[in-house]
């Protein structure tokens, strides 16, 4: 090791800068830590891809040939419903980190740091993003492996992408506030996917909302994400839906406003155990 | 202007739903003393420290951490403080090293001092050599040890420290204290918890007694004990020797209430001037015809300052829902002659 002298008392200052400044830095610093935990924590990121995986081929083998959409080929169909779904599931992972960080007591060493308080949950969720995009990534290639052929063009299935992550970070928010609310990591995992999943199999994920009774129906038709399902469908196939890509929008922009007001508040309150 | 006290708190209260888990509690620390708190489980020691360290906020009362009120000004708090809670809080799945970096950052140091700073922190607390490996991979003596790292690297002007040995092996412990006893030294102002009695007597000048979320004495340990007065002669009888008439042989010296352990047949009796009446006294029970398997005269511990003062023993688990104060029994501090 280095044998350069001991930092001098003097030096030991904390560096003044504006607060918009440290919650960006701050972050950074947490984000840095999150996706160097990625390769030594892999089963995190392995069961993230997994799941997308099980999804499109289950639904395409086993159920596929069982459910006619007309107009559509049921891969072409399906395809939506697997990228909101995955990234739903994955951003599950969020608040199980934070349940975690609580329990291990770290929550209480970053809040008594001089840090920007909102930096350990948008930190962790950039890191998150980045492993979302891999399970979206990872969903496009199995995806394209059992029959999926998107029509319209390639910047419209970037923007599905795009509106793919935006879900994704939206329920990262969901899904921390969860974490920093219920007292345990193992209870966090189930009760946090709980919630979702009407919302999840209630919606025109897998099949169309038309052979629904009329009650599930109306839920469906007018439940956050089957609209952006919906959205995402559009911009896949090349049939501009563009009542739901609002919709689906202003949900998502709604959702994260109160989500991340409420998350940061509960923070700044939550201690350990 | 004179020094504002490193640590001042009046009235402090702070409950969870209905438990009630400080009850207007008062503690003064000056600046560059040792404040040894002790107290049993679920006494408040914790809730202390998260309100000091600006982790939680009281109910009512006052605090001032550096002259600096902890629910007004905690971000200024926040840079004067170091904290190591009852838990290490090190990311598992880092190094030491990257720990140490990580927070030194977050400190909002400069990240090549951040860098440095963890270098100089590891060698001072021993774990050079452990520095790249992840800490799952440490002990629980090596944990704590960098969470009190993490916990220096702004080289706080005030320190708190959350019973940091509990759970160590009686060398990590005696490691830990040494590193106390060093920071206590160059000055930093320590507050420490701590369920061991001993610990708070070689660390603290002064100690609070807490209990049930209220200071129940103070003082320095000679202080605690000299509130129960004098030594205590402690004796086991040999089988045969009658337990009253040992009592009755010894009663001109007796200074305070005799414990009895009637099962294990030992007494203790409180005396003053032990060491010059003790042969006196071992002269009466020898006429009465006591016969003892041991005998020993000690100084009072805080184990019996505690007994005195709330009916309990310090390291005694008291269930948390009892709230009527029990009239203490004659129960015994399990405690061998040294
Ligand atoms: N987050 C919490 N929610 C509810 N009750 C709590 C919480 N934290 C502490 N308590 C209760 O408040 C009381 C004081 O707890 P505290 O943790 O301050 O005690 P302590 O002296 O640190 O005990 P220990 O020696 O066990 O660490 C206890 O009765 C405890 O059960
Ligand atoms: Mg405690």
């Amino acid at each position: 090791m280095n044998r350069t002298l001991p930092v001098p008392m003097e030096r030991l200052i904390p560096l003044k800068r504006p607060a918009l400044y440290w919650a960006l830095a701050d972050a950074v610093v947490v984000a840095k830590r999150q996706i160097r935990q990625i390769p030594r924590v892999p089963d995190e990121l392995i069961t993230a891809i997994v799941q997308p995986v099980i999804i499109v081929l289950l639904f395409r083998y086993l159920f596929g040939g069982a459910i006619h959409v007309p107009g559509v080929s049921y891969i072409n169909y399906l395809m939506a419903g697997a990228f909101v779904q995955s990234a739903i599931f994955a951003s599950a992972n969020t608040g199980v980190g934070v349940a975690n960080d609580l329990k291990l007591g770290l929550v209480d060493r970053f809040r008594s740091l001089p840090m920007a308080p909102s930096a350990v949950l948008t930190g962790r969720i950039f890191a998150d993003l980045i492993r979302n995009t891999v399970v979206i990534l990872v969903t496009w290639g199995i995806g394209l492996l059992v029959g999926f052929r998107p029509a319209g063009t390639p910047v419209a299935w970037v923007a599905a992408s795009a509106l793919v992550l935006l879900v994704s970070f939206v329920f990262s928010w969901f899904s921390a506030l969860m974490g920093l609310l219920i007292p345990s990591p193992e209870a966090v995992a189930q009760a946090g996917i709980v919630w979702l999943l009407p919302f999840i199999f209630g919606s025109s994920a897998f099949v169309p909302v038309d052979t629904m009774p009329g009650w599930l129906r109306a839920f469906s038709d007018h439940q956050p994400v089957s609209l952006m399902m919906d959205a995402v469908r559009g911009l896949l196939l090349n049939q501009p839906n563009t009542p739901a890509l609002w919709q689906a929008l202003v949900w998502c922009g709604g959702l994260l406003i109160i989500l991340i007001l409420l998350s940061v508040w509960v923070y700044g309150r939550r201690t350990s155990r | 202007m004179s020094i504002p006290p490193a640590i001042l708190a009046e009235g402090v209260q702070k409950s969870y739903g209905k438990t009630r888990a400080l009850a207007g509690l008062d503690l003064v620390a000056e600046a560059g003393s040792v404040l040894g708190v002790l107290g049993p489980n679920g006494a408040g020691k914790s809730t202390a420290v998260r309100i000091f360290t600006t982790l939680l906020a009281p109910d009512s009362g006052r605090v001032e951490v550096a002259g600096l009120d902890v629910t007004r000004r905690a971000a200024e708090v926040r840079t004067r403080i170091g904290l190591a809670g009852q838990y290490a809080a090190v990311d598992e799945t880092l190094t030491g090293y990257e720990n140490l970096v990580m927070f030194g950052q977050l400190y909002h140091l400069p990240g090549a001092i951040a860098k440095r700073r963890a270098h100089d922190l590891l060698e001072r607390l021993d774990l050079v050599e452990a520095a790249g490996r992840l800490v799952k991979t440490y002990s629980g003596g090596m944990r704590r040890r960098l969470d009190l790292a993490a916990s220096l690297i702004l080289a706080p002007q005030i320190l708190f420290l959350d019973e940091p040995t509990t759970g160590l092996d009686p060398r990590g412990r005696l490691a830990m204290w040494a590193l106390i006893q060093e920071l206590a030294r160059t000055g930093t102002t320590i507050f420490l918890t701590t369920q061991y009695l001993e610990e708070a007597d070689q660390l603290a000048r002064q100690i609070a007694v807490i209990d049930r979320g209220r200071v129940i004495a103070k003082g320095s340990a000679d202080e605690l004990k000299a509130q129960i007065g004098g030594e205590r002669l402690e004796f086991t009888l040999a089988p045969g020797s009658d337990l009253n008439s040992a009592l009755e042989a010894l009663r001109p010296y007796q200074s305070g209430e005799v414990q009895v352990d009637a099962a294990e047949r030992r007494v203790a009796v409180p005396v003053t001037q032990g060491a010059q009446r003790l042969a006196a006294m071992v002269r009466d029970l020898d006429a009465a015809q006591i016969a003892l398997a041991d005998l020993s005269l000690r100084r009072p511990t805080l184990d019996d300052v505690f007994l005195a003062l709330t009916g309990h023993t310090a390291t005694e688990t008291k269930s948390e829902t009892n709230e009527v104060d029990k009239p203490a029994e004659p129960q015994f501090a399990t405690r061998r002659p040294a």
